[in-house]
């Protein structure tokens, strides 16, 4: 479906998970992060049982680990935090291996390193399943405001356009003999941005002239396609509802 | 009982809101059927006009009727639906994030829903040979393929004029030929606007001059081509070695063409 549209994200398959409506999907993967993130943090078990679950979902969508731990390295620049929290952490402090380490920090540190891979993971399974059309279709179905699909949208479509604008106006000023590597130069790359800003402006105009020649009037019309049955619902809600009792009972168990 | 012109303007005259005039008094009169080729240099009003068929620019002074419509306000949507405007930048037309659906766009906005618009969305690509693109993404297209899903995106509208801005600028030969064939065997009054002139000659029997906002010279093309003075007064050049006539004479015997019509 749209394989035209596959983003980096995107991995091509036909699993169950794939076929799911991306309006099911969606909510399932927002109500497992939450559950997640409702954890307690001295729960591991908890953590544990999330991992293998997110796990029997990546099994069954045929999304590798390898794939999956590759992609997960967005979030390292978050978690650079973690590692300091213990060091400077207050309160009640371990020895190991050399360091003085604070309990409390390294609970902190657990807490966001955990969380964090957990919530981009379930994140990312929803982007390997998901094209991107399917996924502002999904969004659009869940009543996101028009105005924000509309932007959406067309960043989608103009991201594209644009970034090759920006790539052959980098080869026309590197035949010209500038060499971005040079400071002093960086004044011909910042005139560029501003002109690729005045052009994408101008761009806007022409696109909304299109549009209002075809009869636009400020409404997209409706997405077409079936919306999700009551069987996706129950097959999809399935995980966040798996996530959710092991959220209760870590907090009945603390 | 005669069909009404596809296009009728009388006296249109258009000044910009900076006071730069643009159109002096333009008359055109377009029959149901006919392909008409407007030239002229840059800057002379060309584009102006054609933002005046749908209504998108409005006359200062003078009418516009489309098959036999006023283009005023309360006719927008009838109006914008019996002129589809072929933009030169494909990617200015193509927004939608894949084919289908911005072919789908203007007949969408035309209040077809289910079926008939799926119809519509297959019939128009289908006659611009890219049937089997609907589900691509309009930049995983070539140049040639977006122009002709740009046509496809005003066809699906089932107007009553095309208009196409440039419609070869920037197109390789086959693209060009591609594109030819196809615009030839559509049933639809055509509108070209173009610095093309032999594209020009072989697809449209008149032409039409526009210079300074005026229309300076409307006769059959090899005519209008074929003559040197009145071309080199409105900055119009044929490419090197270009002899219209000798290439008019040819392009008859190779493929049985329409006259043109007076």
């Amino acid at each position: 479906m749209s394989a035209g549209h596959a983003h980096p994200l995107y991995l091509d398959g036909d699993s169950p998970v794939h076929r799911l409506p991306p309006e099911v999907k969606i909510v399932a993967a927002f109500a497992v992060t939450v559950a997640i993130v409702a954890t307690p943090r001295e729960a591991f078990w908890a953590f544990g049982a999330y991992a293998v679950l997110l796990a029997g979902v990546a099994a069954v969508a045929g999304v590798g680990a390898g794939w999956l731990a590759k992609r997960a390295l967005i979030e390292l620049p978050f978690v650079v935090l973690a590692v300091v929290l213990p060091l400077v952490g207050g309160g009640e402090r371990v020895e190991w291996a050399g360091l003085s380490l604070s309990v409390d920090g390294l609970y902190g540190a657990w807490n966001i390193v955990a969380k964090g891979t957990l919530g981009v993971i379930a994140s990312l399974l929803l982007a390997a399943t998901t094209p991107m059309r399917d996924l502002l279709l999904g969004l659009e179905r869940l009543r996101t405001p028009q105005v924000v699909i509309q932007i959406a949208t067309f960043m989608l479509r103009y991201l594209v356009v644009i970034g090759d604008q920006a790539r052959r106006m980098r080869i026309a000023r590197l035949s010209r003999g500038h060499d971005p590597g040079f400071l002093w130069q960086a004044h011909a790359f910042a005139a560029s941005v501003g002109s690729l800003f005045i052009r994408s402006y101008e761009r806007g105009e022409r696109v909304y002239l299109a549009m209002v020649s075809r009869g636009y009037t400020g409404r997209m019309p409706a997405p077409g396609g079936a919306a999700a049955s009551p069987g996706h619902w129950a097959v999809a809600l399935c995980v966040p509802l798996a996530a959710s009792i092991v959220t209760v009972m870590a907090w009945l168990l603390r | 009982m005669t069909r009404p012109a596809s296009l009728d303007m009388r006296s249109v005259a258009y000044a910009y809101p900076d006071g730069h005039q643009a159109l002096f008094g333009v008359n055109l009169r377009i029959a149901h059927g006919e392909r008409v080729a407007l030239l002229g240099p840059n800057g002379a009003g060309k584009t102006t006009l054609v933002l005046h068929l749908n209504g998108i620019l409005t006359a200062g002074a003078g009418s516009v009727e489309v098959g036999g419509l006023p283009v005023a306000k309360e006719h927008f949507a009838e109006v914008r639906r019996r002129v589809g405007i072929v933009f030169q930048d494909p990617d200015d037309q193509l927004f939608m994030p894949t084919v289908a659906e911005d072919v789908a766009f203007g007949p969408a906005n035309l209040g077809l829903r289910g079926a008939e618009l799926a119809n519509r969305v297959d019939e128009a690509l289908a006659a611009v040979g890219m049937g089997e693109f609907g589900d691509r993404a309009p930049h995983h297209l070539s140049f040639g393929q977006r122009r002709r899903v740009a046509v496809a995106t005003v066809l699906a509208m089932r107007p009553e004029i095309l208009v196409l801005d440039e419609p070869s600028s920037n197109l390789d030969p086959a693209s060009r030929r591609e594109l030819s064939e196809i615009l030839r065997g559509l049933d639809v009054t055509l509108l070209m606007v173009t610095h093309d002139l032999p594209y020009a000659l072989e697809l449209c029997p008149r032409s039409v001059i526009i210079d300074r906002g005026v229309i300076v010279a409307d006769g059959q093309t090899p005519e209008v081509l074929g003559d040197p003075e009145l071309m080199a007064r409105h900055r119009l050049e044929l490419p090197y070695g270009f002899d219209p006539t000798l290439s008019f004479t040819r392009s008859f015997a190779r493929r049985p063409l329409s006259p043109p019509a007076g």
